[in-house]
């Protein structure tokens, strides 16, 4: 919960959070290395310096963190936590579903934890679905089209293969569809800017919600007029965020951006927890309005505590049938605890 | 001691020439964005070597790719050089970023091979294009913000905008860059010629410029995100060069590698 200088609470779902594990004994080889230490440069590079945190935390942080982070220090009252496997990197997996889920267990009404698989695994992947339905009853998937699987450096979302496992989701009720189009790590052969393949697989799949991470910048204009054009495609906020501290203006313009072409009820909060922490985004997102010029461009779309509060909370709650009143209620019954150091 | 004045020379001139080759997707030079970590001469031979980094190990290679050719190409045209070595360092495609630029092929069909088949020379000009949209766009809210009404900006010569002074930093570095991709792209040659056409060459109508300008804000949205995070992960990642075994060189001065000297760390300075 997160309580403005005047006092109203607002609902705080944290669409995009990690539970990783990217420390050196569980690196496979130099690409686990650079891939946690790109995270950790995004870390550096774009909180403000209050919020550093020393590199072996980062690389691998404690249940107990995650708690004190999100909800105790932190304004969240339901986080969202993905899982990226990147197997080729990590021996035991990034950020795995049973080791998230195990985390998510001691405080279950808190956390929604997302699964993960790849089409390219043909026949496993849906097994795996049909696992992690069974085993997890995953509401949503994490699908990281840039990740290595042996030749392959990348998959598009209207590939053959993946449209089998959208299928399968449709059918278990798996709805909730994250994809990662954002900054790029790296595929060779794939442009992992590319956003079109949204538009076939949100055509395509209509009962599916496609939340596109990192709201596809760098092809934000692309992504926008996918989104506008599709109902079921949604805008995450993950990765945008942190520009409100280090380039406010430049946060504006893409806020302004995302008002104008696809609109107020399809944005979602995300910190991207661990790389950033909510507390100081939500903080900042709640103080910041668009600058007046930039407005001006779109015809004075404006960040009004209104729209803030859907933005924060109440869109993600939508798409994860979260009642807010019964789940508001639920958590002033079980009000944070200090965990035990 | 005179070897080391030419090197040091030789050195600077080939900065100098770096300084036209830009990281195709920011279009900012590779020397200022501080990709190039090191320039060094055989005086016996004139043959120079070229080391240069990228923010992370996952930057795409075709990136790298461009840039590497780029330097390759750079330096080869300066007539006193004889060969050159150019070496992509701690990239996930630096071995074969280093073989296509040093192999002795030619550089499409290296650059066909290792990135899906695309075209060398195609994706250039996708990135020549970005590169005038952003400058453009930089031109046009300068002479915005100078109060120029649209119709007047629309119908600018180009002699009528080499007559405009322009006093902010950025707007007077982009400037002569603009203009020079109007010129080597033949899209205002004489001084009568429109000084804002389109990429295609076409002239713009006053009830067209809004949507345009959106289109190119659009175009630098884009590539600001990337610019930022470049130079963000860029600045933690170049604290980690180490200064040669012969001392700092030139590109060390330049990149700001050198340290100052502390006299504290010395208890003999303070007694």
């Amino acid at each position: 919960m997160f309580k403005t200088k005047s006092g109203k609470e607002i609902f705080i779902v944290d669409g995009h959070t990690h539970f990783w594990d990217g420390s050196p004994e569980n690196q496979s080889n130099v690409h686990g290395k650079q891939f946690i230490d790109c995270f950790y440069a995004y870390h550096t590079n774009l909180s403000p310096p209050e919020q550093l945190w020393e590199k072996a935390r980062f690389e691998k942080y404690s249940e107990d963190d995650v708690y004190r982070d999100l909800f105790i220090d932190g304004p969240d009252d339901v986080a969202i936590i993905q899982s990226t496997y990147l197997r080729d990197f990590y021996k035991n997996g990034f950020s795995s579903i049973e080791r998230s889920t195990s985390m998510a267990s001691r405080h279950p009404e808190r956390f929604i934890v997302n699964g993960s698989f790849d089409p390219r695994d043909g026949e496993k992947a849906l097994e795996y679905i049909h696992y992690m339905k069974e085993n997890f009853d995953i509401q949503g998937v994490k699908m990281y089209t840039a990740e290595w699987n042996g030749e392959s450096k990348g998959w598009a979302l209207n590939d053959p293969a993946a449209y089998k496992c959208f299928e399968l989701c449709d059918k278990l009720g798996i709805k909730n569809i994250h994809v990662h189009k954002g900054p790029t790590i790296i595929p060779l052969n794939k442009d992992a800017f590319d956003v079109h393949d949204v538009d076939h697989a949100a055509t395509d799949f209509q009962n599916l919600n496609w939340i596109i991470e990192h709201c596809g910048l760098p092809r934000l204009d692309d992504f926008c007029w996918i989104a506008t054009q599709e109902t079921n495609v949604y805008a995450g906020l993950a990765v945008a965020m942190p520009f409100i501290f280090s380039r406010p203006r430049y946060f504006g313009e893409v806020m302004a951006e995302l008002l104008w072409w696809i609109g107020e009820d399809k944005i979602l909060f995300g910190s991207d927890y661990a790389i950033w922490t909510p507390q100081w985004l939500v903080e900042q997102f709640w103080e910041y309005q668009i600058p007046e010029d930039i407005s001006a461009e779109r015809s004075g779309v404006q960040l009004t505590d209104e729209i803030k509060e859907k933005i924060l909370g109440l869109n993600a709650a939508i798409l994860y049938d979260i009642d807010v009143e019964a789940k508001k209620k639920q958590l002033s019954g079980a009000p944070v605890q200090i965990a035990a150091e | 001691m005179f070897l080391k004045f030419q090197e040091t020379e030789l050195v600077a001139e080939i900065w100098d020439c770096l300084e036209h080759v830009t990281d195709p997707e920011l279009d900012e030079p590779v020397t200022d964005m501080g990709f190039v970590e090191k320039i060094s001469v055989d005086q016996q031979d004139n043959r120079v070597e070229v080391e240069f980094r990228l923010p992370t190990y996952w930057c795409s290679p075709n990136f790298a790719f461009l840039m590497a050719f780029d330097i390759h190409n750079a330096v080869s045209r300066l007539p006193w050089v004889t060969g050159v070595g150019v070496t992509l360092n701690d990239h996930c495609f630096a071995d074969r970023v280093n073989e296509g630029v040093n192999g002795g092929r030619n550089f499409a069909s290296v650059f066909s091979e290792f990135c899906e088949g695309e075209n060398l020379d195609a994706v250039r000009l996708k990135f020549l294009e970005k590169a005038y949209m952003r400058r453009q766009e930089v031109m046009l809210l300068a002479l915005k913000a100078k109060g120029y009404p649209a119709a007047e900006i629309i119908g600018m010569t180009l002699e009528g905008f080499d007559a405009v002074k322009f006093c902010d930093p950025v707007s007077a570095k982009e400037k002569p860059r603009y203009r020079s991709l109007l010129m080597s792209r033949g899209l205002a040659e004489s001084p009568s010629d429109p000084a804002f056409p389109t990429w295609k060459g076409e002239r713009l109508t006053e009830g067209e410029l809004g949507d345009y300008m959106a289109r190119l804000r659009g175009v630098r949205i884009n590539m600001e995100f990337n610019g930022a995070l470049c130079r963000g992960l860029q600045s933690t990642r170049y604290k980690e060069v180490e200064i040669g075994k012969d001392g700092p060189g030139l590109i060390d001065f330049i990149q700001n590698r050198v340290p100052p000297r502390d006299v504290d760390r010395n208890p003999l300075a303070t007694t």
